[in-house]
């Protein structure tokens, strides 16, 4: 069955990160300061507090940090069925809660490699989520 | 002990918005932080203790420390309206009277005038974290079992260990008359129960109880002239654990830094403790306490609690020896308050016969509030037998 897809709550602290959704990109904020990349979007860097933090383009790659199949939705999930959370490890290091999608959920695994795919709300904006990087995806120009 | 001369405001802020639309409420809370630290001269690395009301957003106190980056070991998110941050003022100095803290950060934040978010209850408002965790369909169950998974993964924890747990509490719990499950399990049972979040099953998932508890503390004076035995607090900890902007571990939570502190301030050390309450919301929780507060090495809990380790009386580690929220009750959704009161009947010699550890003398009592992998309470009591 099909995600719900909710949507989500904008505040004018991550309107700039919703946007860039809707023309399918994912951006996060880089410390200017101490250059460590921010997951979830904020005011200030939560390691060295500093508040300048700068939109930057991720690559929208990733791998598989922790995964579970769960059947206990609630909210907009509570008739979603069994459907796969997971911790995505960014390229640029942090970890973001998402769903790994297109694909059987028995068969996502710890360490696999994902990349983002964007699930529109039908409100002007989507939600990354991720689905596994398939041998042809890998191969550059394929 | 007064806290009269023994803690000082070195630092005051006030926002100089009235009204402030485009700025969400934990913003807020972040730029009086701010502010406040600036005229201190100090800055939020600097903060060991927090202190907010009831209203900040989401888990409280929790999603702020998270938002904010604190590094966190004494947390009052305690409540009493708008009067609140006097309360929290001597609540700070009495902690830093007693060494628990050095820094403590007390902020305000809220948007009456520029939303809705007027009426008793609605005043929170968002947490930080609202558009990135619950779109995703994020439960309390599979935080918890991304943690698991992890472990599972890293350590090699398999099903069958984390099963022990559950089984060792079902063993205590048929000895509770008041357990709402008295009913002994087997590994076997526990892992072909249905899967609610993988790995986790529906028996390494708590029970969900009405109910309470209270607790009563009374000076040493006071203690003396009791004629009820009374329970020597030896030692407490506390650490605020999150996301730490996307670079958790999270296989790892707060308990080694609150149970670090409870054991230095008690003077006790793991081979010490003969009776351990463990917060014990899903079997994982407890597997993570076992190693954080240092009762076995950092990946080893789940061959830790093979062979009966858990049991009481005579096992290693006897623990929630009431059946614990896996069995026996959980309170409001919340397991602390039980860890503590089975703990001080151990410390008692008041345990059910069948479960009573002999010569109880030292008992820890630790829990695991909020959520493994995003946002997490952790705190520790150590009890002594000692009366007044």
């Amino acid at each position: 069955m099909t995600l719900p897809a909710p949507v989500p709550d904008i505040t004018p602290e991550t309107e700039t990160f919703w946007k860039a959704t809707a023309t399918g990109r994912l951006l996060i904020q880089r410390c200017a300061e101490c250059d460590r990349c921010v997951w979830y979007p904020r005011f200030l860097c939560p390691a060295c507090h500093s508040t300048d933090l700068l939109w930057t383009a991720a690559s929208g790659r990733g791998t598989v940090h922790s995964t579970t199949v769960t059947s206990r939705g609630i909210l907009d999930y509570k008739d979603a069925g069994s459907y796969v959370l997971a911790l995505v490890e960014l390229d640029e290091g942090p970890k973001m809660l998402t769903n790994v999608v297109e694909c059987d959920p028995a068969e996502v695994f710890i360490g696999q490699c994902v990349e983002v795919v964007f699930h529109d709300t039908g409100a002007g904006v989507a939600l990354p989520r991720f689905r596994p990087v398939t041998e042809a995806a890998a191969i550059p120009g394929a | 002990m007064s806290i009269r001369g023994k803690a000082f405001i070195a630092g005051a802020y006030e926002h100089p918005g009235r009204e402030l639309p485009d700025h969400s409420i934990p913003r807020i809370h972040a730029e009086v932080a701010l502010g406040a630290l600036a005229d201190a001269g100090l800055t939020l690395a600097d903060v060991d203790a927090y202190f907010c009301a009831a209203d900040a957003p989401g888990l409280g106190g929790l999603a702020m420390a998270d938002y904010l980056g604190l590094r966190v070991r004494y947390m009052d998110s305690s409540d009493m309206g708008g009067s609140v941050y006097l309360s929290h003022v001597g609540h700070a100095a009495a902690a830093i009277a007693a060494g628990k803290c050095n820094v403590a950060l007390i902020t305000l934040g809220g948007r009456p005038r520029t939303t809705s978010l007027r009426a008793p209850g609605q005043l929170m408002g968002a947490p930080p974290e609202a558009g990135f965790e619950p779109v995703f369909g994020l439960n309390v169950s599979a935080v918890y079992a991304l943690a698991a998974a992890r472990h599972v993964y890293r350590y090699g924890t398999t099903s069958e260990q984390l099963a022990e747990i559950k089984v060792a509490a079902s063993l205590h719990a048929q000895h509770n008359e008041n357990a709402l499950l008295r009913k002994p399990v087997t590994v076997e049972q526990v892992v072909s129960s249905p899967m609610v979040s993988s790995p986790l099953h529906r028996l390494d998932c708590c029970v969900v109880t009405d109910g309470g508890g209270a607790l009563v503390l009374v000076n040493e004076d006071i203690a003396r002239g009791l004629d009820r035995r009374c329970v020597k607090v030896l030692g407490h900890g506390e650490a605020i654990e999150h996301s730490h902007g996307g670079w958790q571990d999270i296989t790892v939570t707060g308990a080694v830094r609150s149970g670090r502190d409870a054991f230095e301030e008690a003077r006790v050390t793991p081979a010490d403790v003969d009776y351990v309450g463990l917060y014990d919301s899903f079997t994982i929780t407890a597997l993570l306490a076992i190693e954080d507060l240092g009762f076995c090495a950092k990946g080893e809990g789940g061959r830790f609690v093979l062979d009966g380790a858990l049991h009481a009386p005579h096992g290693v580690l006897p623990f929630n020896t009431d059946g614990g929220s896996l069995c026996n009750n959980h309170p409001a959704n919340r397991g602390g308050m039980t860890k503590i009161i089975e703990a001080v009947r151990q410390v008692r010699g008041e345990a059910h016969p069948a479960v009573q550890v002999p010569g109880c003398e030292i008992a820890l009592a630790h829990g695991t509030g909020g959520w493994l992998t995003t946002r997490m309470g952790n705190a520790t009591v150590i009890l002594g037998r000692e009366d007044a």
